[in-house]
């Protein structure tokens, strides 16, 4: 099965279309075009029954395709990221997209079997929020919110919010727990970031 | 079915002693006696932790506690019993607790939910076998989950500061007076007698122990693979429970994007 999009989310473009004009409505379009691009692509990895590695692979490629995570790395940093070099940053973005996909990869394994559909999409400040549900097997449905922004210059999401909690804060408290562990030492944390999941 | 029938004709005058006028006068008594006990930050924050030092030892506490005791009996129980057999424990814990929902959706002048729970309570304890199958979602009735927490959110008292309790965890002023009334916000459990009174909390520490299971990946890797499991599990609690009671504060949406311009938070 594709993604499906929903009666709502069409109705919802052609009235910002009509509300606001073809600017927003494009917009609108666009985050709901990325993110069903993102759970079609979810969907094929968690029903392809390749191995748990295989996936791992496969998650990072879809979080570094689609999700902005260099600018969700460098947040996670804090005050820190004004005080490293270009270099140190570049590495921690780096590290950081391996450790989300080990970490998230292994939820999304229990997604297996399972689908998630976009719901609807809305404007919320300067940025767009997809809403979709998660249809697990043996699980009650559960809401899956992506933020989308084109603030780097292209469509990306930068945060995926699960039932309220957002991975971004997640993420924030603890790169600054395992920074304060290492009194502050970034590339301690780089190097302990590549084996943590 | 006479003993349902009786059951919920029981349940329905409790129910009409639960509303009546003196009751109200005692609750809205509560909201204002609420208003006053949750300590409230001057300015709104995301996180109001006043109290870490103590949360800090009784998560610890908690936390033994589930590592000697509640983790090793969840694992047992989700090998040792069938998947069926634990879905219709869950099931039936959820239906007993359905008239307490109903209960504060009255108190909430929620009526739409109010009915939406009745009609699921009488479909599951009849076609449902006293709530042992989820039937009423088959009907296209969902679980609608309402608690006196929530009720005295809707009264307009504050959430309060956050607070871990012992056994029970993460919780925050409001919800913790709202755990203590909804002792007794159930009608079903004052009808209920002998050994009748035990299925409640038995159902509810085996779904306890279910969805400590079921979840064990995720609830494993927040409280013993995070780097500050404290902090964790507070994000978590605050967020979810404002996501349950629709009480997001766009100011505190994670936006990576404005660490550029603004100040950091």
């Amino acid at each position: 099965m594709g993604p499906k999009i929903d009666r709502r989310v069409l109705l919802a473009g052609l009235t910002a279309f009509a509300a606001a004009g073809p600017a927003q409505a494009i917009t609108t379009d666009r985050a709901v075009t990325l993110i069903n691009q993102v759970v079609r692509d979810i969907n094929s990895v968690i029903n392809s029954g390749k191995s748990e590695q295989a996936m791992y692979g496969d998650f990072e490629r879809i979080f570094l395709r689609y999700g902005d995570v260099p600018i969700i790395a460098r947040s996670t940093l804090g005050p820190v990221a004004r005080e490293v070099t270009s270099a140190q940053l570049n590495a921690f973005a780096d590290a950081f997209g391996g450790y989300l996909s080990r970490k998230y990869g292994a939820r999304f394994r229990e997604f297996i079997g399972g689908q998630i559909e976009v719901v609807r999409a809305r404007e919320v400040k300067n940025w767009y929020e997809v809403d979709t549900v998660a249809r697990l097997r043996g699980q009650a449905p559960f809401s899956v919110v992506f933020r989308v922004s084109d603030r780097s210059g292209q469509d990306r999401f930068f945060d995926l919010v699960i039932e309220g909690i957002s991975l971004g804060k997640t993420e924030r408290t603890e790169i600054q727990a395992l920074l304060d562990q290492r009194r502050g030492n970034v590339d301690q944390l780089i190097q302990d970031l590549r084996g943590l999941s | 079915m006479t003993a349902v029938s009786r059951t919920i004709c029981r349940v329905f005058g409790r129910l009409r002693d639960c509303i009546n006028r003196r009751a109200r006068i005692a609750l809205s008594v509560l909201a204002v006696a609420t208003l006053s006990a949750c300590t409230t930050p001057d300015a709104p924050v995301e996180v109001f932790d006043p109290y870490e030092d103590t949360n800090r030892r009784i998560f610890e506490f908690n936390r033994s506690l589930d590592r000697g005791l509640v983790r090793p009996a969840s694992n047992a129980y989700g090998t040792a019993v069938p998947v069926p057999i634990r879905q219709g424990v869950t099931n039936l814990s959820g239906n007993i607790d359905t008239p307490r929902r109903f209960t504060n959706d009255v108190l909430q002048g929620n009526l739409e939910d109010a009915g939406h729970n009745i009609f699921r309570f009488l479909l599951n304890s009849t076609l449902g076998v006293f709530g042992l199958f989820e039937v009423a979602t088959e009907f296209g009735l969902e679980p609608r989950p309402s608690d006196f927490g929530e009720t005295l959110h809707v009264w307009g008292a504050p959430e309060g500061a956050y607070v871990v309790l012992p056994f029970l965890g993460s919780s925050n002023e409001r919800d913790a007076i709202g755990k203590v009334v909804d002792l007794f916000t159930n009608p079903l459990t004052h009808v209920l007698e002998d050994e009748a009174q035990l299925i409640p909390p038995a159902s509810s520490a085996g779904a306890g122990l279910d969805t400590r299971y079921r979840l064990r990946g995720t609830i494993d890797s927040i409280l013993y693979d995070s780097a500050d499991s404290y902090a964790q599990s507070r994000n978590l609690y605050i967020q979810n429970r404002r996501f349950q009671l629709e009480d997001t504060n766009e100011d505190f949406f994670f936006d990576p994007y404005g660490d550029f311009d603004g100040p950091e938070n």
